[in-house]
């Protein structure tokens, strides 16, 4: 029932090739334990699907309930403008109790990113809109909390482990 | 009586993930649909305030029924809604979560989880309002995951009923409350003027509490 809304654009942020022919779309939220668990799980998809997948992240930041998702997810996104959103999104999900902005701005020195570029952004509300867009888009596309997986823009129900996401993406390289 | 028959079949139906996914059998069949006049009811919001139904009549409503307090933070549908709460209040809806909990233990779950709208206790007798909705599960002793769009002459215009254990999202409750605002515009086009409330498009008023 649930597709995604709207499709991958260059608005998004992608790693793998575009004409990959499954797309893994998350939407998460950085300070989410589950998120955090489906980190390395995302990672060992990559690996073991090579150029057949492509992977795009979407941000569903729960911000009532964690007072640091909003600001990790501009923070990724002012990271993105630079250049380094996979990097910025790396240490973010590595880090994920320690996401203040003054944490924030040092991952950012660590990628090689000016921490003022951050810090700016933060202060302006830059990214703002973006990550609103980002987590409208997954509310209208039936996201109920994170994380939450398209395959090929179906909504995925299953658990977040690489053996069950795998099969999950098999079957969609089998139908493509 | 044919309520309190499938009432009592339901209770005796286990529920499997396998029928999760399916077409459910533990809940109540008889959810109020769309086109029935919403029944009017007065419930605790806080330990010494209560809330009625009636005073939302002007405003499109949502009521969601779920089953109980303190679920897991990050599926949560009261953190959704919770989120996604500027967005029902462009089109100037009330949001209203009901459960069987008592006052006490909403305040300290709303206190926790952050919540910007009421709550309210379902509490005695038990599980009341859930059944005049049709959203109350026997078996559990817990109103289902029922969700309800009113319109502001408090009519219900969408109902919808998840499986217990799944969380519906957001998506139906923002397509009813957008067809209703397409309609309540296009009806009130050629009474310019007389309208007394007319769609506010923004937030412009704070949340009931």
């Amino acid at each position: 029932m649930s597709r995604l809304t709207p499709p991958p654009s260059a608005r998004d942020h992608a790693r793998g090739p575009a004409d990959a022919p499954v797309t893994l779309i998350e939407y998460g939220d950085y300070e989410c334990p589950y998120c955090a668990a489906a980190h390395p799980v995302v990672a060992a998809l990559e690996r073991r699907f090579g150029h057949r997948l492509r992977f795009i992240f979407r941000n569903f930041p729960l911000t009532q309930v964690h007072p640091h998702a909003q600001h990790a997810a501009e923070a990724a996104e002012a990271a993105a403008h630079a250049g380094k959103f996979w990097e910025m999104y790396d240490a973010i999900f590595e880090h994920r109790n320690a996401i203040t902005d003054r944490d924030l701005a040092g991952y950012a020195a660590r990628v090689g990113i000016d921490p003022a570029v951050i810090t700016d952004a933060l202060a302006a509300h830059t990214y703002a809109a973006h990550v609103r867009e980002d987590f409208m888009s997954g509310v209208r596309s039936g996201v109920s909390g994170t994380p939450t997986f398209f395959i090929n823009g179906n909504k995925y129900d299953g658990d977040y482990d690489v053996g069950s996401l795998g099969d999950a993406i098999d079957g969609a390289l089998a139908a493509s | 009586m044919a309520a309190k028959k499938s009432a009592r079949r339901a209770a005796k139906t286990k529920t499997s993930p396998s029928q999760r996914a399916s077409k459910p059998k533990d809940v109540t069949p008889h959810l109020l649909r769309a086109g029935t006049k919403a029944p009017d009811f007065t419930l605790r919001s806080t330990p010494d305030q209560s809330v009625s139904l009636s005073e939302f009549r002007g405003r499109p409503v949502i009521l969601a029924f779920y089953p109980a307090d303190w679920s897991p933070t990050c599926g949560d549908q009261l953190a959704l809604y919770n989120e996604v709460l500027p967005e029902f209040q462009r089109y100037n809806a009330a949001l209203i979560g009901i459960s069987v909990d008592g006052v006490w233990c909403h305040a300290a779950y709303s206190k926790a989880r952050n919540l910007h709208f009421p709550l309210l206790a379902d509490f005695e007798p038990k599980g009341a309002v859930a059944k005049m909705y049709g959203a109350y599960t026997p078996s559990v002793g817990m109103s289902g995951r029922a969700l309800f769009v009113l319109d502001g002459k408090g009519t219900i215009r969408w109902s919808y009923l998840s499986p217990m254990g799944v969380n519906p999202g957001a998506d139906g409750i923002l397509a009813a409350l957008e067809a209703l605002g397409q309609e309540t515009r296009s009806a009130a086009r050629p009474a310019a003027g007389a309208a007394p409330r007319r769609p506010v498009p923004r937030a412009e008023r704070p949340e009931a509490r």
